[in-house]
């Protein structure tokens, strides 16, 4: 198969993906018109939280009753797995056409990142009912895609020899994970503000209103969720840092120099480490740590995006100019 | 913070240190540990690109030197830095220590007795008992354990409950985590103190041994020895680079290796080796990394009388992606002395704006732009000068001039000629030795490994008791979590253990068997 043709089929895929992306986005918009108000969840995770001590010794009870607008998110999550296969074959079409690992330049970083944040809430779906994240995640990777298809597109070349390294699949693989999980995490974590909200408004026994709102957990289940990604991003976090600290020793030849790659890697590491200490915090493990989180998520982001943008870095590798 | 401080110094000291050694407190300070690290990736620093500190404030004589005063161009070696991340560390031994002794008493002591009602516990269950008491409380002893619970059960005389624990693994490795990062620190440290790195161009079929005075730059820890260092020496003999040359990132470099021949210590045998960007060469402790290259026009150079007095290769530095590169010549030995302030441009152009620039990195049409000046080049003068700088104060400008490889200009005022013979390539390494390295790694896989253990893992307790419900013998087991965050899967993850501790008890014939779940409403 010719290069061309490998590159033409890889950007169909992309293009494909985030068209049935958008379908699913309009899905799980419409499962939000319609669903009605959920049945309350289980006051167990209220009562377990009170004093850290006495819980509540039975499962959560599982929503499995029809529920209007659940056939819409029904067919929001079989347009973002659809959008998740259409996008992995654009990622490996991709890597086959430069023959390495895709990741060598911020467009192939973008799509590989929303290949990520899809992954890990589709997968995480598998295990929890998630469904009523949809919206929530989808919107954030279509406009890493949006952003990657119109901004940061660059034609296939090689590695600058920095990046050539196996590390780069290392490295790079965690810290795209890394990127699904704090997304996630944000979006739980903000719509748990927005929750609490509500319920504080409505009072205690009060109806929950509000169109976001009405349709979520409840905010306890919000956050603990929100905890649990991140008790599985942060160790990996770590990981993806010492990795590429490792892989800095190897072509600079010093682990760590406080480039503002690095400098904002740490200071996404020290938000999320707090994030986890203000959990076992009393006073702050309500609203303050979803705070922590999404602030979390800023410094990730600047990371990611702002770092390659404004900041002279010796991981300047956008390959736009 | 909600009680005053006390007025006694001693009181006040532990006051002081309850306050520093508190969650909120750390909290606080990890939080300006973030704030403090911002800085410095949005301005230049000292230690990164010295040079673009001094145009900054040259830029800003206002707040240049204010900002520098405070220490915003060393952020990550200044006082309030460091007193922030010192301060953190102190909270965290001051709080992680004690947990220490804490959490070794808690694992060599028996979980504590059942509590005298389990009633009042959510989720606790009733079962009827079949048999005796001591066989039940045999049966769920004897099935923690395996399941490698911690038992105890009481009282001594006629035993009525079991008592078990596990999951102390979650405090382990919350405590080796905080440990090991004080470890990366002292790591840090002891590779700052006794470690060394130096930077130094050679110039295509050139040769380095590893002395100080070899070197362009140099700088050790306080104790590293600048007369111990290792004795190894390399040469070398080819560099090769290459470009990209299609559209995409169009000159972005794609390969660049050099070739040496090295000896680990000046008797011992020539060995060969390439080094690349990702690929140090390890010698004797130290290793070598290709960090940057660059061009070297060959200069020849000859005075009124046709006598040769310069004919070197000239390393020059590099300005940008494409390589136009600046670099200067000194003839002291002409009389009177003659310098040149040069460009070197491997794929030359011209033009209004720009002036005389390269459009492509490798030599594809290389030139030399120069203007000369001769006089006194003030090297007697005593002060240390740059080879990359001409010092032109009592110097007069001759003339300016372009030359092709080959190519001789004759200077116009009569003073000599200037030949450009051609050109070589330079490669710039980085040698370094950092004995904490390899500390701080395993310090840190150590804390990973930790730090994976205490958010994964679930402390818990469970009990089971036999007790007296309206005259009928029954059996309870109950269960609480010792973690201080509880959500759904940890609540689901005790169910199960009890799952788990009654199905046991049942295949052992004390209590009847449960239902099976697909039987459950």
């Amino acid at each position: 198969m010719s290069p061309e043709s490998l590159a033409r089929m890889s950007n169909v895929a992309i293009y494909s993906s985030m068209l049935t992306l958008t379908l699913a986005m309009f899905a799980f918009a419409a499962s939000f018109a319609g669903q009605r108000r959920r049945p309350a969840a289980a006051p167990a995770v209220e009562a377990a939280a009170r004093e850290g001590g006495a819980a509540v010794l039975t499962r959560a009870p599982v929503a499995t009753d029809e529920v209007p607008g659940r056939r819409a998110a029904n067919i929001g999550m079989a347009l973002s797995w659809l959008s998740f296969f259409l996008l992995l074959a654009g990622v490996v079409l991709r890597g086959i056409w430069a023959g390495r690992a895709p990741w060598g330049n911020m467009y192939e970083f973008s799509i590989t990142a929303a290949l990520g944040i899809l992954g890990v809430f589709l997968f995480t779906n598998l295990k929890v009912d998630l469904r009523w994240l949809g919206l929530f995640v989808v919107i954030p990777v279509l406009l890493t895609l949006g952003v990657a298809v119109t901004i940061l597109y660059t034609e296939a070349a090689q590695l600058v020899p920095a990046l050539k390294s196996y590390w780069l699949v290392i490295h790079v693989l965690a810290a795209i994970v890394c990127a699904g999980a704090f997304t996630m995490a944000a979006a739980t974590a903000g719509l748990s503000l927005v929750r609490d909200r509500a319920e504080r408004k409505a009072g205690k026994g009060g109806t929950v209103t509000g169109v976001v709102a009405s349709r979520m957990p409840d905010a306890e289940r919000l956050r603990s969720l929100t905890n649990r990604i991140l008790a599985f991003a942060f160790p990996l976090w770590t990981f993806t840092v010492v990795a590429g600290a490792i892989w800095a020793e190897n072509a600079w030849g010093r682990y760590w120099g406080w480039d503002p790659k690095e400098t904002w890697a740490f200071i996404t590491w020290v938000v999320y480490a707090a994030y986890l200490h203000a959990r076992s915090t009393a006073g702050w493990r309500g609203n303050r740590a979803s705070w922590i989180a999404l602030a979390g998520w800023a410094a990730f982001l600047m990371n990611y995006f702002g770092v390659n943008f404004l900041a002279s870095s010796l991981h300047s590798y956008a390959g736009i100019s | 913070m909600s009680t005053p401080p006390p007025l006694s110094s001693t009181g006040f000291l532990r006051w002081a240190w309850r306050q520093l050694t508190s969650m909120k407190t750390a909290l606080v300070l990890l939080f300006l540990l973030a704030l403090a690290s911002v800085p410095g990736s949005v301005l230049p620093q000292r230690g990164i690109d010295p040079i673009k500190v001094r145009e900054w404030i040259a830029d800003a004589p206002t707040w240049g030197p204010i900002l520098d005063r405070f220490g915003f161009f060393d952020v990550y070696s200044s006082p309030w830095f460091s007193a922030v991340y010192l301060l953190l560390f102190l909270s965290l031994v001051g709080c992680v220590i004690p947990r220490v002794g804490v959490h070794y008493r808690a694992m060599r002591s028996t979980p504590p007795p059942a509590p005298r009602f389990l009633d009042r516990f959510a989720g606790t269950r009733e079962l009827p008992l079949q048999g005796t008491p001591a066989e039940a409380l045999d049966a769920a002893r004897t099935a923690l354990r395996s399941a490698h619970w911690r038992v105890v059960s009481g009282p001594v005389d006629q035993p009525t409950w079991v008592s078990a624990e596990r999951g102390y693994l979650r405090e382990t490795g919350n405590l080796v985590f905080h440990v090991s990062l004080l470890l990366v620190l002292v790591s840090i440290a002891f590779g700052g103190l006794f470690g060394w790195k130096g930077n130094v161009i050679v110039r295509q079929g050139a040769s380095f041994s590893n002395t100080l005075t070899q070197y362009d730059a140099w700088g050790g820890g306080r104790f590293a020895s600048a007369q111990s260092l290792p004795p190894f020496s390399f040469t070398l003999d080819e560099f090769t680079v290459d470009f990209e040359r299609g559209v995409a990132q169009r000159g972005a470099p794609r390969a660049f290796e050099a070739d040496v021949t090295y000896r680990a210590s000046p008797e011992a045998p020539a060995q060969r080796a390439v080094i690349a960007v990702n690929e140090p060469l390890a010698v004797d402790g130290a290793k070598v990394f290709l960090v940057g290259h660059g061009y070297a026009p060959v200069v020849r150079i000859t005075d009124r009388q046709g006598t040769v007095v310069f004919d070197d290769a000239v390393p020059f530095l590099p300005q940008d992606g494409n390589f136009t590169s600046t670099g200067v010549v000194k003839v002291p030995d002409a009389s009177p002395q003659i310098g040149l302030q040069a460009l070197f441009l491997p794929t030359a152009a011209l033009d209004q704006t720009l002036g005389p620039h390269s459009t492509f990195p490798a030599p594809d049409d290389p030139a030399l732009f120069m203007s000369a000046w001769k006089g006194d080049l003030g090297l007697d003068a005593g002060e240390p000068q740059s080879v990359y700088r001409l010092v032109t104060d009592k110097m007069t400008k001759i003339g300016l001039g372009q030359l092709r490889p080959g190519q001789t200009w004759t200077l116009p005022d009569g003073s000599g000629t200037v030949t450009l013979a051609g050109y070589t390539r330079w490669a710039s390494f980085q040698i370094a030795q950092d004995p904490g390295k390899e500390i701080a790694l395993l310090a840190v896989a150590i804390a990973i490994m930790g730090l994976t253990l205490s958010l994964f893992i679930r402390r818990r307790r469970v009990w089971v008791k036999i007790t007296d419900r309206d005259g009928v013998t029954v059996v309870q087991l109950a269960g609480i979590l010792r973690t201080s965050t509880v959500d759904d899967e940890d609540i689901g993850a005790l169910a199960d253990d009890l799952d788990l501790l009654e199905r046991s008890l049942a295949a052992a014939g004390v209590v009847p068997e449960p239902a099976s779940p697909e039987e459950e409403s």
